[in-house]
């Protein structure tokens, strides 16, 4: 047998398999207490198995048995990075279902909160991207940055995280003296955070190798899955439900919508899922800017609303543009102060649910980039 | 030629003196680790706009004694389905390999441990054992991140290896010895005879410059690559096999491993400053220069060396494992086989 045959025979017998591996639920990258069970060849992703639950509390069922009021709290603990944005959405839907007009400061100062909200969401996200890709540091200049605005969120409804703040037709307090000036260094501060770390990660060599052309969702596939938020419009889908179905007072403010636009890589990858965060910090600052200069200083911060909320035998679903996507509450009032049923749409547990179709393929390093780029919480999933 | 170890001239070469000569640079390593890890706290925590620690000690001083007592305290761990024997042993020889480096590393014009004519090429093979260190204890752990963390470790090893032999045999080229101390002693009377600077010679060295400097940086490259750190530290990479081949252990063998990281960068270091920068002479000809001033002048230029690969650790992200290799074989070795070429050129010309 010549040298060649025999080194062929050699190669075919050696066996080759596919590990599997378990990453999480106990895994520093899975933001939570996510499993994935994954298949890889040597390095490359070839199946992808999330698995759910680690976290599930009960959270619809939970509130069939407390009051209208008293599940403000438990929204809380959802995506409990943007409690504020969460907390909107169901709001919403008591008061059109108990027909409340709120008073015009309330818009104003519920717009100024969930904007806030929505950039303390996106510097997480962000952070916790880079620190995927293996950059420190600029993950802890967006949590000293993160801070300010946790004070005002803290100063405005007594909480750091977990706020209770939004009330049936109103707020839980009124604005606090100084509030529209630390609102306006706070916005400073988030834009030269940005700046700072447009040069220092996103336009970073590394970090571009790294996410461009990773994770590719293409835009058929996002509406597919029924992505929303920063995940959709990464593809190139320009959809936001502040823009295309204005709810509170959105119709008033003028910003644009971010999408990607494959300035770097293509449309869909994680960095341009990455960078519309990015943009959607700016945006989110003008809205801020703009809510301000309209925003009513006198007046109260509740409409008259009764104690005891009963709401009458009817159904409705009020959705909301949340930071990490489309945050819907679907609830039916039964004519006690209890409701009959609650159903909420997490935006992190349908964008997770895409994981398994564009991880396939890249390597087992980028799967924790994909992943954080979808940027889930993992309360949001299990609920 | 007159001895180059001050301390066998004084205790006579006979068991103490081997003895102590041994455990200089044991006791070196030990305090310069500590040294470097509260370095390291203390540059990450300025990087990030924080104060690092400041409640152990006086300004946080005491805080890596802390930590190593910690590690110390903690439970030592043994997989129950390890392969116990390499799993034990796995950590020492990751700490042999960087120790033993230490045995040729002149530390001054009158002491180097030993001195011997293939100084460069003894650093370059012992430090490939910690390779085997950290497969044998990826592989022996009986954990799959573990193992994927000694496969990357390996791959990683294999492509950076030959950018560095080649700079190393660049220099090799220029002084036409392999004695470290040799190298050192060419390069006195100045910073312009430093090798990154072409070495000693006429203006005519000139365009020989670029290479030698080109080759410098390559490579402190390869050597952030040989030490596992950021950019190059995916044998370890945290965010995806949480914390690599070291995955499973934990206490005194942690410290090993921990250690060992430290001395290797300390190593790669000084084998960078021994060859391009000049080794222990003085930047400024004779001011400064002597045996005391030497072992100032070059552990001054191996922590600073040191401090770059700290300050590289907390700005870049990671490279991912393709990416590395692309890297290491399609840029950092054409580049380096390019400045050897026209280095050995230059020497043959003169």
């Amino acid at each position: 047998m010549s040298e060649k045959k025999r080194l062929d025979l050699e190669y075919s017998q050696l066996d080759s398999d596919r590990m599997r591996i378990n990453v999480g639920p106990q895994h520093p990258s899975t933001h939570g207490v996510l499993r994935l069970e994954v298949e890889v060849d040597g390095e490359i992703v070839t199946e992808v198995v999330p698995h759910l639950g680690y976290l599930h509390r009960s959270f619809e069922k939970h509130c069939e048995s407390m009051t209208y009021q008293q599940i403000i709290p438990y929204i809380d603990r959802m995506d409990y990075i943007s409690a504020m944005n969460s907390e909107w959405p169901y709001v919403m839907a008591l008061e059109k279902m108990l027909d409340i007009k709120v008073p015009e400061k309330v818009e104003y100062l519920r717009v100024i909160v969930a904007e806030l909200n929505r950039i303390a969401n996106h510097q997480i996200a962000v952070a916790t991207f880079g620190l995927d890709a293996g950059a420190f540091t600029p993950f802890l200049f967006y949590f000293r940055d993160r801070e300010f605005i946790i004070w005002i969120l803290e100063k405005l409804s007594g909480a750091r995280l977990l706020y209770n703040y939004f009330r049936v037709g109103g707020m839980a307090a009124d604005i606090y003296n100084g509030f529209r000036e630390d609102c306006l260094s706070v916005i400073e501060k988030v834009r030269k955070t940005n700046a700072e770390v447009m040069d220092l990660l996103i336009y970073n060599r590394i970090f571009i190798q790294r996410t461009a052309n990773v994770g590719i969702l293409t835009p058929d596939v996002a509406i597919n899955y029924a992505c929303s938020g920063p995940v959709l419009r990464g593809s190139g889908v320009a959809y936001d439900l502040r823009r295309n179905e204005p709810y509170s007072i959105y119709d008033r403010f003028d910003f644009d919508i971010p999408v990607g636009k494959g300035e770097v890589g293509v449309v869909g990858d994680c960095w341009n899922r990455n960078m519309v965060r990015m943009h959607e910090m700016e945006q989110s600052c003008r809205i801020i800017e703009q809510a301000l200069e309209q925003m009513p200083m006198e007046g109260d911060v509740k409409a008259n609303v009764p104690r005891r909320i009963k709401v009458p035998k009817s159904e409705v679903y009020m959705r909301a543009e949340n930071p990490k996507g489309e945050v819907g509450f679907y609830v039916v009032g039964n004519g006690t102060d209890k409701p009959e049923r609650l159903k909420a749409r997490g935006a992190s547990f349908v964008n997770l649910s895409v994981i398994p179709e564009i991880s396939k393929g890249y390597m087992f390093a980028d799967l924790i980039l994909i992943l954080g780029s979808i940027d889930i919480v993992l309360g949001e999933v299990d609920r | 030629m007159e001895s180059t170890n001050f301390v066998w001239d004084l205790m006579g070469r006979n068991l103490g003196g081997v003895l102590i000569v041994i455990s200089l640079p044991l006791f070196f390593v030990l305090l310069y680790a500590l040294i470097a890890i509260l370095a390291e706290l203390k540059i990450s925590a300025w990087i990030q706009e924080r104060l690092g620690p400041m409640r152990t000690g006086p300004w946080g001083i005491l805080q890596p004694v802390a930590e190593v007592i910690k590690l110390l305290q903690k439970e030592d761990i043994t997989p129950d389905q390890s392969s116990k024997l390499l799993y034990n042993l796995a950590p020492f020889i990751i700490f042999t390999g960087a120790y033993a480096a230490f045995a040729v590393i002149p530390f001054s014009e009158a002491f180097v441990p030993a001195d011997i004519n293939l100084g460069l090429f003894y650093v370059f093979a012992i430090g490939s054992i910690s390779a085997m260190g950290i497969v044998m204890g990826g592989w022996a752990s009986n954990n799959k991140y573990s193992l994927m963390g000694a496969m990357r470790s390996v791959s990683q090893l294999i492509s950076y290896e030959i950018p560095a032999a080649m700079a190393i045999l660049s220099v090799v080229v220029l002084a036409s010895s392999m004695n470290m101390q040799e190298i050192s002693r060419a390069q006195g009377g100045g910073f312009w005879n430093w090798y990154i600077f072409g070495g000693p010679g006429t203006w005519t060295k000139i365009w020989v410059v670029p290479f030698t400097f080109g080759l410098t940086i390559i490579y402190f490259i390869a050597s952030l690559a040989e030490t596992n750190r950021v950019p190059f530290d995916i044998p370890e990479g945290e965010s995806e096999l949480v914390a690599g081949f070291h995955t499973e252990y934990s206490g005194m063998k942690f410290a090993m491993f921990f250690f060992a990281e430290y001395a290797n960068m300390f190593v790669v270091a000084a084998v960078l400053t021994t060859i391009f920068l000049g080794g222990w002479n003085s930047p400024f000809g004779d001011f400064m220069q002597g045996p005391w001033w030497g072992s100032f002048w070059f552990i001054l230029k191996s922590f600073v060396v040191v401090l770059f690969q700290i300050w590289i650790r907390w700005t870049l992200p990671r490279f991912r494992v393709d990416q590395l290799m692309y890297v290491g074989w399609k840029v950092l070795l054409p580049l380096s086989f390019v400045c050897f070429m026209a280095i050995s050129l230059f020497v043959m010309l003169k």
